[in-house]
């Protein structure tokens, strides 16, 4: 038998101030991040925009790139170099142009005014053949049917649409959508030299192909910017109504000092009550803080697809806190003398080898996602990647030391409703508890 | 063999059949691995992101439908008052769902209210003006402006529908998108389509002709030089319309800057027609023209208003600029035709659009989209080379760590699959690049169910129970904390998919999918499997995990 860990006994709830700080500083970066250098940078989705993704022939003079474009009046559009770690050197470029105005035909009017930019900075304008590369499927198969290359004439039936597709699948897939000779295309299927020779007598070959442009309008970006938002923190709110109702009432007491009457004290039973909710929820939050700040500091930009990854992690950090919190519950009944901070110790570290290998696997899994998932993906694998990370990390490092705290807090340091609680209380308060009460209340 | 055991056995077999054909068994029953091959491709639907195309948001201006009606009620009311001799100062409209009506006189106030009541009680509520005692208020009701709403929608959504199926692309999809009765929004997808322009050009034509008569013969150069020679106002019923740049006299001259006085109310609409083609202009070569024909209906009304008006003009109006006023030199039945400065290719458009009719409320871009065909070649390819290596990484690990189990594991693992990719195809959901990432998280999360379950087996086999004791255990008591963490995923998935759209909802979807599969799997299957096991294995062996 192959075991990560043979008998850990870590005195986990011992460290929590330590985790405590960790987290503390980790938002704290994070924050600072966020607020210094220019707030939360959103993806084109969220802030509305214009974003052309250029694919070169050649490796592009970025420097041309931005005086064409300035040409245009778009001096201020961002370039940023697309690389991948599977192709270094993708020749890819993507162009985002700021919404210009908020008047409603403007919305292409920056995607047309990048395409003039690189129709004159690349010397296309001069030509009056279309380009081969921007070509549709739609017009390729047009134009060969109305040439007739291979002279079928009236036999053609849809021979001329599978040749305009084959022609189209080996620019996209063999030549990643830029074609530097129409020679080229010899070697896609059933081109013969007549085709070819058409082609060339009617076709010009730009040195870039656009690959993807999106354009967002600013109403739609504030929309679903404020939707994001929301939906995050319903999510959140759900996962606090199931786990809450999971793992409801598993701390009702005897009253202590501290239960009081009337709203107070009926506020505080309740939070007794859905603690195991509120400190899972706290975590996930807390997750998802620190995903944003790293996000800041890697520069990556938040986007719709982000947004799916950050709810995925809400509900995907859940699944270790409720292990633990599981063995917490199965644990107090059987261990009823212990100090309800040793239960939790011992239910963490039963349960640690579990927990490393579930979200290992799920961090291969997402890791390989990031590696080879292609750009498109990238940043939304960098969420779950890092979420996963922090994810686990709080399940034992926030969650349940947020419980033992709150229950310190709360003078009872065994697990309530066994009648031992007031002889464990002195020892509750001994030590770091003091710190600890603080953290619990905030 | 316990014939318990058996029977699950035969359920799983037969699970696994079925998922099998509605992946590849389908439309064609399979006789080759091409075949299979093309099938698989049948039946897993690629989304925009993964096959190229255009993704396009556009907004209604239903306000503008509302606006009009609005418009039609003064025209309207102002009729029925004049008919009946009800004496007024104003009916304006005030603004788009609200008409005031000034001084009507006093005497007449009894039957002011009583044509209110027969005629515009349905779709308007009286009420009095602020701040003007002499005044009343109409108001439209809340039903009618929704009902205007929906209405112009669903006719925008089918006339958009008509005019993209006139362009012969493959499998557009055309659909209502956003909150219903709130955003007014249609999504427009065209697979495939790597350049938005001739779409939205198509989309965008407001295609709305009007044959009107031509209340004066005399043409203005200005608008304000119109009013002046009427004395500062028109006539009632009329109204003022601009010719087109692209009309041209036949004299070849420009006749955009002609402004005509025409009757308000027109004889022909573009609902009234039944074709409209292009051909070769007769009278000016090299220019085209689109003839039109009308539906029998509105043929005969045409042709007693021709006969009626024979020796005056009737304009062409088209989206409200005259095209040419011909003089009616006879009575015309049901044929017509514009002309103008086009060109084959321009008259062609006109022609479909017109077929297609008009837009009821013009239309505003949210969102453009293109994905060109390379990056969703380059997409699939990476989704698929990393599905593939975390699947071998997960399943190397799964056997390295827990050996015999561990072939349980990828079992369970590789059925989870197959059933995901079976619920894409039956239920014609869409594969797009998110949704392979959701893919790719089914098969991280997958195997943490059978991680739950084999380590409390081990766990149990400690504590010194036997084999089969330590995984009915396992299974026993791992299986709600399994539920506990697919629910919780699974509440995510559901929000994600309520907020997104598109590539984020195959996300959702696959993920939810996999997940509730894998309760199946991880649970029912690979129990199933270990029991099988424990059948043919030595009663005092040690179990492989």
């Amino acid at each position: 038998m192959i075991e990560l860990f043979k008998q850990p006994n870590i005195d986990w709830m011992g460290k929590a101030k330590y985790f405590f700080a960790l987290s503390g500083l980790l938002l704290l970066i994070g924050w600072s991040a966020i607020t210094l250098k220019g707030g939360i940078k959103y993806g084109i989705d969220f802030r509305g925009g214009t974003n052309v993704d250029v694919r070169f022939a050649q490796p592009p003079d970025l420097d041309k790139l931005r005086a064409g474009l300035r040409q245009q009046g778009l001096g201020n559009s961002e370039i940023q170099g697309v690389s991948d770690i599977a192709v270094s050197n993708s020749n890819e470029v993507l162009i985002f142009v700021e919404q210009s105005g908020q008047s409603d035909q403007a919305l292409d009017e920056g995607k047309a005014k990048v395409l003039t930019a690189l129709n004159a900075t690349y010397g296309v304008s001069g030509s009056s053949k279309p380009d081969f590369n921007s070509v549709t499927l739609t017009a390729l198969a047009n134009f060969l049917s109305q040439k007739d290359p291979l002279g079928l004439s009236v036999s053609a039936g849809d021979k001329y649409q599978v040749l305009a597709k084959n022609l189209h699948a080996y620019r996209d897939k063999e030549k990643n959508g830029v074609l530097t000779s129409l020679d080229d295309l010899a070697h896609a299927d059933g081109a013969n030299p007549a085709v070819i020779s058409v082609l060339k007598d009617n076709f010009s070959l730009a040195p870039f192909a656009i690959r993807n442009v999106e354009i967002v309008g600013p109403k739609v970006g504030a929309e679903l910017r404020n939707q994001a938002i929301r939906v995050t923190l319903y999510a959140l709110a759900g996962m606090l109504v199931y786990i809450a109702f999971r793992f409801y009432g598993g701390q009702i007491g005897g009253s202590t000092g501290w239960a009081g009457k009337g709203a107070i004290g009926f506020a505080l039973r309740f939070m007794d009550r859905i603690i195991f909710g509120l400190a899972a929820v706290l975590a996930v939050f807390h997750d998802v803080l620190i995903t944003l700040g790293l996000f800041k500091i890697f520069g990556f930009e938040i986007s719709l697809t982000v947004i799916a990854a950050l709810l995925t992690l809400v509900g995907y950090s859940m699944n270790d806190t409720i292990v633990i919190f599981d063995r917490i519950r199965e644990n107090s009944r059987l261990l009823r003398r212990e100090p309800f901070a040793e239960v939790v110790n011992k239910s963490i570290n039963q349960t640690l080898s579990r927990t490393i290998l579930t979200s290992g696997l799920t961090f291969l899994t997402v890791l390989v996602l990031f590696l080879m998932g292609g750009q498109v993906l990238r940043a939304f694998a960098f969420a779950l990647v890092v979420g996963i990370v922090v994810g686990t990390y709080s399940s034992f490092g926030i969650a349940a030391p947020l419980v033992v705290a709150w229950n310190r807090w709360r003078g009872k340091s065994a697990v309530a409703g066994t009648g031992t609680a007031a002889g464990n209380k002195a020892r509750g308060n001994e030590g770091g508890s003091p710190r600890l009460a603080t953290a619990g209340r905030r | 063999m316990n014939p318990n055991l058996k029977w699950k056995v035969v359920f799983i077999f037969a699970v696994v059949l079925i998922c099998l054909y509605s992946i590849v068994g389908l439309p064609t029953f399979p006789t080759s691995l091409t075949q299979m091959r093309d099938n698989f491709a049948h039946q897993i639907k690629l989304g925009l992101d993964l096959q190229g195309g255009t993704h396009l948001i556009l907004q209604v201006q239903v306000q503008e439908a509302v606006a009009q009606e609005t418009d039609q009620t003064v025209d309207r009311l102002t009729t029925a008052m004049r008919t009946k001799n009800i004496h007024y100062d104003e009916v304006r409209r005030v603004d788009d769902t609200h008409v005031i009506v000034r001084n009507v006189s006093p005497d007449q106030d009894a039957q002011f209210r009583d044509l209110i009541h027969e005629q515009f009680e349905n779709n308007w509520t009286l009420g009095s003006a602020p701040g003007d005692p002499n005044a009343v208020l109409l108001t439209m009701r809340p039903t009618t402006i929704s009902a205007i709403q929906e209405s112009t929608m669903t006719q925008s959504l089918e006339t958009i529908e008509r005019r993209i199926n006139a362009l012969g692309l493959t499998e557009p999809t055309i659909q209502p998108h956003g909150r219903v009765g709130r955003d007014n929004e249609i999504l427009v997808q065209l697979p495939g389509e790597g350049d938005p322009a001739a779409a939205k050009r198509v989309i965008q034509a407001g295609g709305q002709l009007e044959l009107k008569l031509v209340e004066d013969p005399n043409t203005y150069p200005s608008e304000a030089a119109a009013l002046a020679a009427k004395g500062g106002v028109l006539p009632p019923g009329t109204e003022l319309v601009q010719g087109s740049s692209e009309a041209r006299s036949r004299a070849g001259q420009e006749s955009g800057n002609v402004w005509y006085v025409l009757s308000r109310s027109p004889a022909v609409t573009g609902r009234d027609l039944r074709s409209a083609t292009e051909s070769r202009n007769t009278d000016m070569p090299g220019q085209w023209q689109i003839n039109f024909v009308l539906s029998s209906d509105a043929g005969r009304n045409f042709g007693r208003f021709t006969e009626q008006n024979i020796g005056r003009q009737m304009a062409v109006v088209l989206e409200k600029k005259v095209y040419s006023a011909p003089t009616i030199q006879s009575r015309i039945e049901d044929t017509g035709r514009i002309d103008g400065n086009f060109s084959q290719e321009s008259a062609h458009e006109l022609a479909q659009i017109l077929r297609a009719g008009a837009l009821p409320a013009s239309i505003k871009y949210l969102e453009e989209r293109t994905v060109g065909p390379s990056l969703g070649a380059d997409s699939v390819r990476h989704g698929v080379q990393a599905s593939i290596l975390s699947l071998l990484v997960v399943m190397v690990f799964m056997v390295f760590y827990y050996r015999l189990s561990g072939v349980n594991a990828v079992l369970a693992l590789i059925l989870n699959l197959v059933i995901l990719l079976a619920a894409l195809a039956m239920f014609g959901a869409v594969l797009t690049l998110p949704g392979i990432a959701g893919v790719i998280l089914t098969i991280g999360m997958g195997v943490d169910s059978n991680v739950l379950v084999f380590e409390r087996i081990r766990e149990e086999i400690r504590n010194g129970k036997s084999s089969s004791a330590a995984v009915d255990a396992g299974f026993d008591k791992a299986f709600l904390t399994i539920i506990d963490t697919h629910v919780t995923t699974v509440v995510s998935a559901v929000f994600l998919f309520i907020f997104g759209t598109g590539p984020i909802r195959g996300f959702a979807v696959t993920l939810t999918i996999g997940l509730i599969a894998n309760v199946f799997t991880a649970i029912y299957v690979s129990k199933t499997i270990f029991q099988y096991h424990l059948t043919k294995m030595d009663r005092q062996a040690e179990l492989s995990i």
